[in-house]
């Protein structure tokens, strides 16, 4: 029996307190190579939801699984290890370290995976070239505009060739053109690997571009 | 451990100046009283070396640490002078070899030691250039004064006067400088030394002026066996061959004062036998150094005691604040902290990449400890004799 990839959701539940915001998810699945938008106003959950998925909120009940990790049931340095190797994030608030300089932010999943390594930074110039930031590599991020720093985010989650990778709005910084190349090198670069591609946006331009749409508005419980 | 260590080593030499002054700060903290010990080990050797290396010093009674300082590092002291007599009486009426120390005159800071020959061989000093003093006027130079000075055999000297405004009409000494002595480490190497005449010379015991038979004008009176001149009389402020016979003594020379005098038992006995004498005197007392400097140097330690409780305090507070600034450090970084472990790095590593920025500030700390201590060893001569 092959090995279980893609993304798969049943029943999920979460809430942040007894009244409080809450969310459930009967069915959700995402195949390998297939890219995912979650669309929705503000507020309705999505970057929860993201979070639930990638394993850094722990759900109240259900199951998710990415491949053949059950998240639900791993224990938090389980879960850290597995988003180590094999997930991709893009901050809503890009999450980079502004010491550390463009290349450094963008290895920083490889130094701490020990595998820093010539494919690591042959890969590292391939993904700032197409998103027009190698020249900046040697400069600290914290000297790079919004709409830099975005990028250097979306090159950090794909350099490691991550089986998941999940993006909470990548192009909110972005001018419609940049966000249109930054959205089509994500879902290029799942498709090309097989990778699942989790994107959350507020465009409704760029739905169209992707696999499967989800509402949160369907999900979604205050 | 390597991505940590990468981690907390950027994040210290990219806060470069932050990093700097807490390292500086620790590393002041903590070697300053380890300084103090430096510096007090090293004050202690010198002072006991010098104190051991002088058996013992006879001088009018009063305060014997001031006699102590006078006769072992030239301080000016206010020290009631010592007949010139007494030292004939000490080497004829008691069995030890004595040294005669004359000191309260300077030359532009440096104190004039006016001493006879056998004080160099006492010390282990000997000529590194030209020749001892031989005549009334000559100086021979300490190694390091002569260095600070540019001295060298040939050279001059002025002794300076006590006050701007002499009444008594003492002028300045220009002395020739005839030799360089070696350096033996000590107070020595920053003194001048000239004979116990040039010394009284120095205090207007003496003097050269014109001859009052050759020129009657400037003579103001005549008296039986004196002739006394008048202000218009050259007086002479430099010896030199061609005036050397108008210099004379007036007085009781068995009077002229001495500050103190370095005596040297033959042994064990006479040293316990000069004590004795001594305890009976009333006008004078005789010090054994090492006593004193011993009873000194326990104040010291005291004192060090009490600064290095202090310091010890002082280390405690800066290690807190330490700890502190550290805590808000890691607490306002809690946003990175987050990030990384939203990557995917482990809680392990995140406790590494903390110790580890604080063990390359505590390294850089001990480094500049080190440092400081190290300077401290180095300067500790250089302070000592600025002290004193």
């Amino acid at each position: 029996m092959p090995a279980p990839t893609g993304l798969h959701v049943s029943d999920l539940r979460f809430a942040y307190s007894a009244e409080g915001f809450r969310v459930h998810v009967p069915q959700l699945d995402l195949a390998s190579g297939k890219a995912l938008a979650l669309a929705g106003p503000s507020g309705a959950g999505k970057s929860t939801l993201l979070r639930l998925l990638t394993g850094l909120l722990t759900p109240t009940a259900g199951r998710v699984s990415l491949g053949a990790a059950q998240m639900d049931t791993m224990t938090h340095e389980a879960r850290r290890a597995f988003r180590l190797q094999h997930i991709g994030l893009v901050f809503q608030d890009f999450a980079l370290l502004d010491y550390l300089t463009v290349s450094e932010n963008i290895l920083l999943p490889h130094q701490f995976r020990g595998d820093v390594v010539t494919a690591a930074r042959t890969k590292m110039l391939e993904l700032t070239q197409r998103l027009h930031i190698d020249r900046y590599l040697d400069k600290r991020v914290s000297h790079l505009s919004q709409g830099e720093r975005q990028r250097v985010a979306v090159a950090r989650a794909l350099v490691h060739e991550p089986q998941f990778v999940f993006a909470d709005e990548p192009t909110a910084s972005l001018d419609p053109a940049r966000g249109r190349i930054v959205v089509d090198m994500l879902l290029e670069d799942a498709r090309r690997r097989g990778a699942c591609l989790v994107m959350v946006t507020h465009d409704p331009n760029l739905l169209p571009l992707f696999d499967q749409t989800v509402r949160m508005e369907d999900f979604a419980t205050a | 451990m390597s991505a940590a260590f990468h981690l907390a080593a950027c994040y210290v030499l990219r806060h470069r100046i932050q990093s700097a002054l807490l390292a500086g700060a620790l590393g002041l903290v903590f070697a300053l009283p380890l300084c103090l010990r430096v510096l007090i080990e090293h004050a202690q050797q010198e002072l006991r070396a010098r104190a051991a290396a002088t058996p013992q010093i006879v001088g009018t009674r009063g305060s014997a640490l001031d006699l102590m300082m006078t006769a072992l590092y030239f301080k000016r002291e206010n020290l009631l002078p010592l007949p010139f007599g007494a030292l004939t009486d000490l080497r004829y009426n008691h069995s030890a070899a004595a040294i005669p120390l004359h000191v309260r005159y300077q030359a532009q800071g440096a104190p004039i030691v006016g001493t006879e020959l056998e004080y160099f061989p006492f010390r282990g000093l000997h000529l590194a250039a030209g020749k001892q003093m031989t005549r009334l006027g000559d100086c021979v130079v300490g190694a390091a004064l002569a260095k600070q000075r540019g001295l060298q055999p040939g050279g001059h000297l002025f002794s300076t006067p006590e006050q701007a405004f002499d009444m008594a009409g003492v002028y300045p000494l220009k002395m020739r400088v005839t030799g360089i002595l070696t350096s033996n480490g000590t107070p020595d190497d920053e003194a001048l030394f000239v004979d116990l005449k040039t010394a009284w010379l120095i205090e207007g015991r003496s003097h050269g002026h014109d001859d009052l038979q050759k020129d009657q004008s400037v003579v103001l009176k005549k008296e039986e066996g004196n002739v006394v001149g008048n202000a218009a009389v050259r007086m002479f402020n430099e010896v030199t061959d061609a005036n050397i016979a108008s210099f004379h003594f007036h007085g009781d020379v068995s009077t002229y004062p001495i500050s103190a005098v370095i005596l040297l038992p033959q042994d064990a006995k006479a040293e316990a036998l000069l004590a004795g004498q001594f305890a009976r005197s009333k006008e004078q007392q005789l010090i054994r150094p090492r006593d004193e400097m011993d009873a000194l140097l326990t104040q010291l330690v005291r004192l060090e005691g009490f600064a290095a409780s202090a310091l010890l305090l002082t280390a405690t507070a800066a290690l807190l604040v330490t700890a502190l600034v550290f805590a808000l450090s890691f607490r306002l970084r809690q946003r990175e902290f987050a990030t990384l472990e939203d990557v995917g790095v482990s809680r392990v590593s995140l406790i590494s990449v903390k110790v580890l920025e604080v063990l390359i500030i505590g390294l850089a700390a001990a480094v500049i400890g080190l440092l400081l201590l190290k300077f401290s060893s180095l300067a500790a001569p250089y302070l000592l004799r600025w002290a004193l």
